[in-house]
C-alpha cells in the first residue's frame, strides 16, 4: 500500500532526514566513545539540549501541518505538547516510588504534602509505561478531537479560531496551576528518578532519549510528509486557499480539518512526552499562551508549509535564544519579534525560501 | 426494535449489522422529467429582496440560459441551489426526491450539482492537474483520500478533460499563473471532472476571446442532453448562439420565459433590459 513516491520528489526532506540520521549516529559516538578531555567530545549537557530541541522540532512540524497546509493558525498547540508531557511526567512520578522525600510508596510527594490519603482516580494506571504511552496519544488526541469537532462544525476559522485556541491553552494553564487539580500545581511534576528502571542521570539513558527524539522526529516528518503529498494533502491546500470552493466540489471541510488537527495534536503530545524526561520537569508554564506563539514564530522563520523548514526554524531559533538570552537577555524578545515581522513581510517561505531561491539561481 | 430483535440481529451472520451500512441518500429521481424545482423562493438581505417569489423549473437534459440586469438575483439563485444561501421561504428540489434545503454544500455537490462561479475560483497554489484531480468524482472521505492513487482510467479522464479545455501544455503550472480566460476553462474542466447531473455555469465567457467563446458554446451545447445545464450570461451574442429556452430574471423573480425571439420581443423585457442597450 505505502509507496515511496512521496519521499522521492522531496529533495529537501531527504537532506533533512540524512542530516538527522548523521546526528543520531555521531552524537552518541562523540558523547560515549570520545574521551571527555578531547576537543571532539560532545558533552551530556549538549546532548540533552539538542534532544530537547529535537522535540521542539517535532512540535514545529505538527504546527506546520495544520497552519502551513490547512491554514489553521492554532495558537494553542503547545497545550497538546504540555498534555503529552504531563502524561509522561505522571509515569515518571510513579517510578519514583518510595524514594521521595516523604518515602510514601504510593503517593507522589506533593500529594503527601497536601495531606491526601489516596491516589486520585486519574492517576491510576500511570505506573505502567504502556498505559502512560497510550495516554500520551489519547489525551491530546481526544481533546483536539472534541475541540475541533465543536469549532470546525460551527465553522469557526481565522482569527476567531486563533483566539479560542489561545483561550484553551490559557484555561488549561490556570487549571493546572491549582493544587486541587492533582497535577502538582505551581511546581508541576519533577524530581524524576528513572524511566523503565534506567536512571535518568546516566549518560546512556540520556543518549537513548536523544536517539528516541531523533527517531520520533524522523517518523513524525515521514508521516506528515505522507499526508501532505497524498490527495488528502491536496485537499488540505485547497481548503487553505479556498475553503468554500472546496465545499462546492463536495469536500467535507470540517472532517478533513478535524482529523488532520487531531493527528497534529497527537504528534505534539508525543513531542511533549519526549521532552519531559530530558528536561526533568513539567509545570503549568508549558501551557503559557506565549509558548504557542513562539512556536508559530519558529514555523514562520523556518518556512511555512515546508515541514522540514519548520523543524529547522525550531532548532535555529532555540539555539539563537540560548545564546542570546545568555549574552543579552533583555534583547531576546525584541529580536524575536523583529525577526518575525521581517520574515512575514519579506520571506513568506522563511529561510527555506531563501535557500530554495539560491538553489534555483545557482 | 425490541431487545429480542436486537439480539437476534447479532446472531444473523449472513447480514452486516445495520449500523455498519453507510447511509445512502436517495438517488436522483427524474421520473417527471424535471431536474430542478424552485417554488415560491424568496430571500432578502437586510430588507432588500434579492429573490422575490421565484418559480423556476429546469427539465432534464435541458440547456437553459438565464439573463437579467446586474443585481437581478442570478448569482443569488445559484447560491440558494448550491446551499451557500438559505432562502427565507420556498421549496427547492433536485429531482423528485432530494430536498436541497435540507442538505449542505458538500451533500449537494455529491448529489450531482456542479457549479462554476462568476468570479473564477480555482486552487491557485495547486497545479492544473491537481485541481482536476481534486474535482474528480470520487470517495471524498478522509481515509480513502489519504490512500487514493490515480487509476489508469482516472488518468485518461484527466487527459481527456485537459484536451477539451485546452490546458494540456500548462498541466503542471500552478493555477494561480493562468490568465483569466484560462481560469474560466480550468473551472469548466473541474466541472467536467465532477460529472454532475446539473451544471450551474455563472458567466462562463467573461474574459474569453471570440474563438474561445465559440468553443465554450459548443462544449455547453454538447453537454446538454445527457446532463442539464443552466447558464447565466450577459453576453447576448453568446446567449443567442446557444439558447433554446431563455429565462429573464428581474428584481428577483421571473419576468419572462420562452424562446429567444419571443423573449426579445416581450415589451416588459425590452423595457427593463434589452431596451437599455
Ligand atoms: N450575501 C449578500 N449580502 C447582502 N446582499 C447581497 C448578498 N448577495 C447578494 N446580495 C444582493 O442581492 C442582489 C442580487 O445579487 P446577485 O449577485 O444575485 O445579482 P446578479 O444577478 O448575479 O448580478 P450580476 O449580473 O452583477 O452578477 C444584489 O443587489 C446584491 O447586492
Ligand atoms: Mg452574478
Amino acid at each position: 500500500m505505502i509507496s515511496s513516491r512521496f519521499i522521492h520528489d522531496d529533495k529537501g526532506g531527504v537532506w533533512f532526514l540524512g542530516i538527522l540520521l548523521l546526528i543520531a549516529i555521531l552524537v552518541p559516538i562523540l558523547n560515549l566513545l570520545v574521551p571527555a578531555d578531547s576537543a571532539f567530545h560532545f558533552s551530556t549537557y549538549s546532548v540533552t539540549l539538542l534532544g530537547k530541541y529535537l522535540t521542539y522540532a517535532l512540535l514545529a512540524i505538527a504546527a506546520d501541518l495544520v497552519w502551513g497546509y490547512l491554514g489553521i493558525l492554532s495558537l494553542g498547540h503547545a497545550a497538546f505538547f504540555a498534555l503529552g508531557g504531563y502524561a509522561m511526567g505522571m509515569y515518571l512520578m510513579r517510578q519514583i516510588g518510595d524514594r521521595g522525600v516523604y518515602g510514601n510508596p504510593e503517593l507522589p510527594d506533593f500529594m503527601v504534602f497536601l495531606n491526601w490519603q489516596e491516589l486520585p482516580w486519574f492517576w491510576y494506571g500511570f505506573d505502567m509505561f504502556w498505559f502512560a504511552l497510550l495516554m500520551v496519544i489519547l489525551v491530546p488526541g481526544v481533546l483536539a478531537y472534541i475541540f475541533g469537532y465543536l469549532a470546525f462544525r460551527s465553522r469557526v476559522s481565522g482569527v476567531y479560531l486563533s483566539i479560542i485556541t489561545q483561550a484553551l491553552t490559557y484555561a488549561l494553564m490556570l487549571a493546572f496551576f491549582r493544587n486541587e487539580m492533582g497535577f502538582g500545581g505551581n511546581n508541576g511534576l519533577t524530581d524524576f528518578k528513572d524511566i523503565l528502571g534506567f536512571s535518568l542521570r546516566e549518560d546512556s539513558t540520556r543518549i537513548v532519549l536523544f536517539v528516541a527524539s531523533a527517531l520520533a522526529l524522523a517518523l513524525g516528518y515521514l508521516a506528515s510528509r505522507y499526508i501532505v503529498s497524498s490527495r488528502l494533502g491536496l485537499a488540505c491546500v485547497a481548503i487553505r486557499d479556498a475553503e468554500s470552493r472546496s465545499r462546492f466540489i463536495g469536500y467535507r471541510v470540517e472532517n478533513i480539518k478535524l482529523w488532520v488537527f487531531t493527528f497534529s495534536a497527537v504528534l505534539a503530545g508525543i513531542a511533549g512526552a519526549l521532552y519531559v524526561p530530558q528536561v526533568g520537569i513539567i509545570n503549568p508554564g508549558e501551557f503559557s499562551p506565549l509558548n504557542s506563539i513562539e512556536l508559530i514564530v519558529w514555523v514562520a522563520i523556518g518556512g511555512r508549509a515546508t515541514l522540514y523548514g519548520a523543524a529547522a526554524g525550531a532548532l535555529l531559533v532555540n539555539y539563537s535564544k540560548s545564546y542570546l538570552t545568555a549574552a543579552l537577555p533583555e534583547v531576546w524578545l525584541f529580536a524575536l519579534g523583529a525577526l518575525f515581522i521581517l520574515v512575514t513581510m519579506y520571506l513568506p517561505k522563511g529561510i527555506i525560501g531563501i535557500m530554495r531561491r539560491r538553489g534555483a539561481g545557482a | 426494535m425490541t431487545w429480542a430483535d436486537a439480539l437476534n440481529s447479532f446472531r444473523q451472520r449472513d447480514r452486516v449489522f445495520e449500523f455498519l451500512i453507510p447511509e445512502q441518500p436517495p438517488a436522483l429521481d427524474l421520473s417527471h422529467n424535471i431536474v430542478l424545482y424552485m417554488e415560491g423562493v424568496s430571500k432578502s438581505f437586510d430588507g432588500f429582496k434579492a429573490i422575490n417569489d421565484l418559480n423556476l423549473y429546469i427539465e432534464a437534459g435541458e440547456l437553459r440560459c438565464i439573463i437579467g440586469p446586474n443585481g437581478a438575483g442570478k448569482s443569488t439563485m445559484m447560491d440558494i441551489i448550491t446551499g451557500r444561501t438559505r432562502p427565507d421561504t420556498g421549496q427547492v428540489w433536485f429531482g423528485q426526491q432530494l430536498n436541497l434545503l435540507e442538505m449542505d454544500e458538500p451533500q449537494i455537490a455529491e448529489a450531482g450539482i456542479g457549479r462554476k462561479f462568476q468570479k473564477p475560483t480555482v486552487f491557485e497554489s495547486l497545479t492544473v492537474v491537481q485541481n482536476l484531480e481534486l474535482a474528480m468524482a470520487q470517495d471524498r472521505r478522509v481515509w480513502p483520500l489519504l490512500c487514493a492513487r490515480l487509476s489508469g482510467e482516472q488518468q485518461d479522464h484527466i487527459d481527456e478533460v485537459l484536451t477539451i479545455v485546452n490546458l494540456g501544455e500548462l498541466r503542471h503550472d500552478p493555477a494561480g499563473k493562468l490568465s483569466h480566460g484560462q481560469k474560466q476553462w480550468l473551472e469548466i474542466g473541474m466541472l467536467l471532472m465532477q460529472k454532475p447531473s446539473l451544471l450551474l455555469v455563472d458567466e462562463p465567457v467573461a474574459g474569453m476571446t471570440h474563438q474561445e467563446m465559440e468553443r465554450t458554446a459548443e462544449l455547453l451545447t454538447s453537454l446538454a442532453g445527457e446532463r442539464s445545464v443552466v447558464v447565466v450570461e450577459h453576453d447576448m451574442d453568446f446567449v443567442r448562439s446557444i439558447a433554446r429556452t431563455v429565462t429573464v430574471l428581474h428584481q428577483g423573480s421571473v419576468l419572462s420565459e420562452g424562446k429567444m425571439e419571443q423573449v426579445q420581443n416581450d415589451p416588459a423585457v425590452i423595457e427593463v433590459y434589452l431596451g437599455e442597450g
